[in-house]
């Protein structure tokens, strides 16, 4: 396939119906590098993650307010055997509208219903953000790297504290570092409130520490280490599972990061009550040296955690790792050794540096060949885009991945969405896929799929595909297998 | 089940276009409506009205005919479609008029191309952007001209500067097994998409007739169309899209269902429509029709010439138009489809000039400057 129609869809979100093919592909890869813009208009107008931490607080107060209100009634001895916390992952998004009663237990107070209600619409709000941009983008392929590095460091919205966060997180932290270093990324990512409420660390308190001393003495087990968060920046975030880490570098890499937590979430004589978002409370964090990695840290307070992200930031560990990802996600499910090899190269020589991994990619022919099962997020963007549609109602939006089976920021697991096509090459994933197709046909309005499969694939546009389009029933009809065609499943 | 209101008012939410006056009075007027009826997908005429008079067709057919033996003949030659029950209750009725092998001005065979031909009206593809069906609207008094389209989108022939709103019940019959077939072929080729097509399919047919379209969903969409037609600020000018028509195989079966279905929504909508029927006008047609002979698949390819049907009180029925060209291979349109010996446009305006007591030179300058023939008459009663 020439670069003229892979480039759009191998390294961008899928052409535009109506745009002309780039005249020289790679230079206008490298050209959006520079035209990248970290807020965009539909992002720009978002609340931050102060505000949407409050509306939080209000629903979980309001939540609690109702368990307790329903405890003191005591008309029912069921609900007061349940238990009185729900553990914290437990809330589905499903449940977030106000979900019938369960037996036992009282309806919704109207105060309850709003602040879920509030929870709720952050969420759609930043799903039809991103998908906003990601539709009418003109430097896709910069937005194609907010989405790759939005999955590197995934939270899911299985989480009930995730679900107003998670798109806060991709736009506070994500983008704004996209052309910087991999050290700013990550930092940026592992103090943001989603990532530190996401994999436990707001609650994670020091044994040693003033409040873990206080709470020892009063006998509160519960109050501790919690190490998912350090555990997940090795596994996941920089070196990679099983590479040069053990579990005494997990344990005191999470008890430097004691101290890392949210404000602003809930009453707290430790935390500052004004200013909702990621703060340090030294009352809280583990004194003393830490050693991870054969390397000692006798930084103290925030500087400590700092200090050791900013070596894994530039561990060769971390810069195969990184490698690895990128090129998996450009190249092949398979990482060609040699291009994983070179963006290896590139990230040590330049600790880091994001950009010059961009460039790499674009300028090896192993990202030149081949294709790539478009996943579910990429398959929407690129039909819509391909059929010039350049806006959606928050909520059809949100329902149309989680039709297609891929809800935006909701992976189940920090690991992310799998980024091979046996993940999203499934019979089924294929059939909804096919319905949805019909779907939007129906509704696509005047398109002749012929002239727009020609503008978009020209020669390289296979006979079958040609045949199907030419044979079509009805305009729509063609659209929707445009939409399924094997050229556009891949990218 | 959905009162009528309640459905206008969610039609009203559909397009912005929605119906003019909500509370329009009750003009002293007529009561006349039309339905106009496509089948995308070019529809089989020579099934549909099968000439079994003539001496070619028992052997182009083949099994394709045997459905037909014993059947009474109408026109002298004809045998209407064994699953058209209720319209061959309308042609015994005299509600029923068949126009046989007729066509738009369009002689190549896309579908895309074939129905914007006979949706827009002009001599060529995309040459006009507005619709015939549309054109006619400004030329109705205002409580005769309040239209709807039933499908998702507006359809092109109802496209164009007059008001017009949209609606789609979700009973409407669709093409999505068709839509399925299209996709298989179009994997056969694809090493890796062929088998998982494979396998979806055979899940989705064990998972049962949950994912099909419910049965009597033609009849329950003729009603809420009726049932949209009544009362004051009703519709009358309505649209009907009838996907599923492009039967290259299988075709026995496909067409027994496909115009089982189209039979039960006319059904309903004669039934639902009541007094108002006698003075409705239904016109049904396809972009062309299909092959004079059967193909290797048990099916037949894009042809030329079909059939139009005019349906209603209105109609001058119990009728068959037809000049009929023969099916001989000398007599057959590139020695293979049905030679068109009617234009469909002069069919269609005609009947629209009688039933509107319009200017028929006029009314098919206007709506089909295209066209190749002259306004038909005596198509409507009088």
């Amino acid at each position: 396939m020439n670069a003229t129609i892979l480039g759009p869809s191998r390294f961008g979100l899928g052409a535009l119906g109506h745009a002309a093919p780039p005249a020289d592909p790679r230079a206008g890869l490298l050209a959006e590098l520079e035209r990248y813009q970290p807020a965009p208009a539909p992002i720009a107008g978002l609340p931050g993650s102060g505000p949407i931490i409050r509306d939080l607080a209000a629903a979980l107060e309001e939540r609690k307010e109702q368990r307790k209100a329903q405890r003191q009634s005591g008309r029912d001895k069921a609900a007061a055997d349940s238990p009185p916390e729900p553990p914290a992952a437990m809330p589905m998004m499903q449940a977030m509208p106000a979900a019938p009663a369960k037996p036992g237990e009282a309806a919704p107070s109207p105060e309850l219903k709003a602040a879920r209600a509030a929870v709720r619409d952050h969420y759609l709000a930043a799903v039809a953000a991103r998908t906003q941009v990601a539709l009418v983008s003109d430097t896709p392929f910069a937005e194609r790297l907010v989405h790759f590095w939005a999955n590197h460091f995934a939270v899911s919205v299985d989480k009930l504290q995730i679900i107003p966060l998670a798109g806060a997180l991709e736009f506070e932290a994500i983008r704004p570092n996209l052309m910087g270093g991999f050290g700013d990324m990550l930092l940026a990512v592992e103090q943001h409130p989603a990532m530190l409420l996401y994999l436990d660390q707001a609650q994670s308190v020091g044994p040693d520490s003033f409040a873990g001393q206080v709470a020892g003495r009063r006998g509160k087990r519960q109050v501790g280490l919690n190490e998912n968060l350090a555990r997940e920046i090795l596994e996941l975030h920089t070196l990679g599972v099983r590479t040069v880490y053990t579990q005494q570098d997990v344990t005191e890499f999470a008890r430097a990061l004691t101290g890392w937590t949210v404000a602003g979430l809930k009453p707290s004589k430790v935390l500052p009550t004004d200013r909702p978002g990621h703060v340090f409370a030294p009352l809280i964090h583990q004194p003393g040296e830490r050693l991870v990695l054969g390397r000692r840290y006798h930084q103290a307070g925030a500087e400590q955690a700092r200090a050791i992200l900013a070596d894994l930031a530039v561990h060769p560990a971390t810069a195969r790792h990184i490698a690895t990802k990128l090129a998996r996600h450009f190249a092949a499910d398979d990482p060609p050794p040699a291009l994983v090899a070179r963006l290896e190269q590139a990230f040590l020589t330049t600790g880091g540096q994001l950009p010059a991994l961009y460039r790499v990619l674009v300028d090896s022919p192993e990202c030149w060949t081949g294709a790539k099962f478009r996943n579910p997020w990429d398959w929407g963007i690129a039909a819509m885009r391909a059929l010039d549609i350049k806006t959606l109602p928050a909520k059809a939006t949100s329902g149309l991945f989680t039709t297609l089976g891929q809800q935006v920021w909701k992976p189940g697991s920090p690991a992310g969405y799998d980024d091979t096509a046996a993940a999203w090459a499934a019979p089924d994933a294929l059939l909804r896929r096919v319905e949805a197709a019909g779907r939007v046909g129906q509704k696509a309005g005047v398109i002749d799929a012929r002239a727009l499969a020609e503008r978009l694939y020209g020669t390289t546009l296979s006979p079958a595909t040609r045949v199907a389009l030419a044979g079509a029933e009805s305009p729509a009809q063609a659209v929707a297998l445009f939409l399924v065609s094997p050229e556009m499943l891949r990218r | 089940m959905l009162n009528r209101r309640q459905i206008l008012t969610r039609a009203a939410l559909v397009t912005a276009g929605s119906f003019v006056p909500r509370l329009a009075l009750a003009r002293p007027g007529t009561e006349r409506r039309f339905i106009f009826i496509i089948q995308r997908g070019a529809a089989d005429g020579l099934s549909t009205l099968a000439p079994m008079g003539d001496p070619a067709y028992a052997g182009l057919r083949r099994e394709l005919a045997a459905d037909y033996a014993g059947l009474p003949l109408i026109g002298g030659m004809f045998a209407l479609h064994p699953a058209l029950k209720e319209v061959g209750g309308l042609y015994a009725a005299g509600q029923a008029l068949f126009v046989h092998a007729v066509a738009s001005p369009y002689r190549d065979r896309s579908h895309f191309d074939g129905q914007n031909v006979l949706e827009c009206g002009a001599a060529r593809p995309y040459q006009l952007a507005d619709g015939w069906l549309n054109r006619l609207l400004p030329l109705l008094p205002a409580a005769e001209a309040r239209a709807l389209a039933v499908s998702a989108t507006v359809p092109a022939a109802l496209r164009g500067s007059a008001p017009v709103t949209s609606y789609a019940p979700s009973g409407l019959p669709d093409a999505n097994e068709d839509l399925l077939q299209r996709v298989s072929r179009m994997y056969a080729t694809d090493p890796a998409l062929h088998p998982l097509w494979g396998e979806a399919l055979q899940a989705r047919s064990m998972a049962g007739d949950l994912a099909k379209a419910k049965p009597g969903g033609a009849a329950e969409a003729g009603r809420l169309v009726a049932q949209m037609m009544q009362g004051p600020e009703g519709a009358r000018v309505v649209m009907i899209e009838s996907n599923g028509w492009d039967t290259h195989s299988a075709q026995k079966a496909r067409l027994n269902a496909q115009l089982g279905g189209l039979d039960a929504a006319i059904g309903a909508l004669r039934d639902g429509l009541g007094e108002a029927w006698s003075q409705t006008l239904v016109v049904v047609a396809t972009e062309f029709g299909r092959t004079a002979a059967a193909n290797g698949t048990g099916g037949t390819d894009h042809g030329t010439a079909s059939l139009a049907m005019l349906l209603g009180g209105a109609v001058r029925g119990g009728r068959v138009l037809a000049d009929w060209p023969g099916l001989a291979p000398a007599q057959l349109y590139e020695n293979r489809d049905l030679r068109p010996t009617r234009a469909v446009d002069a069919v269609i305006a005609g009947a629209l000039a009688e039933h509107y007591a319009l200017d028929p030179a006029r009314l098919a300058a206007r709506l089909f400057p295209g066209g190749i023939g002259k306004a038909e008459g005596g198509l409507i009663r009088a």
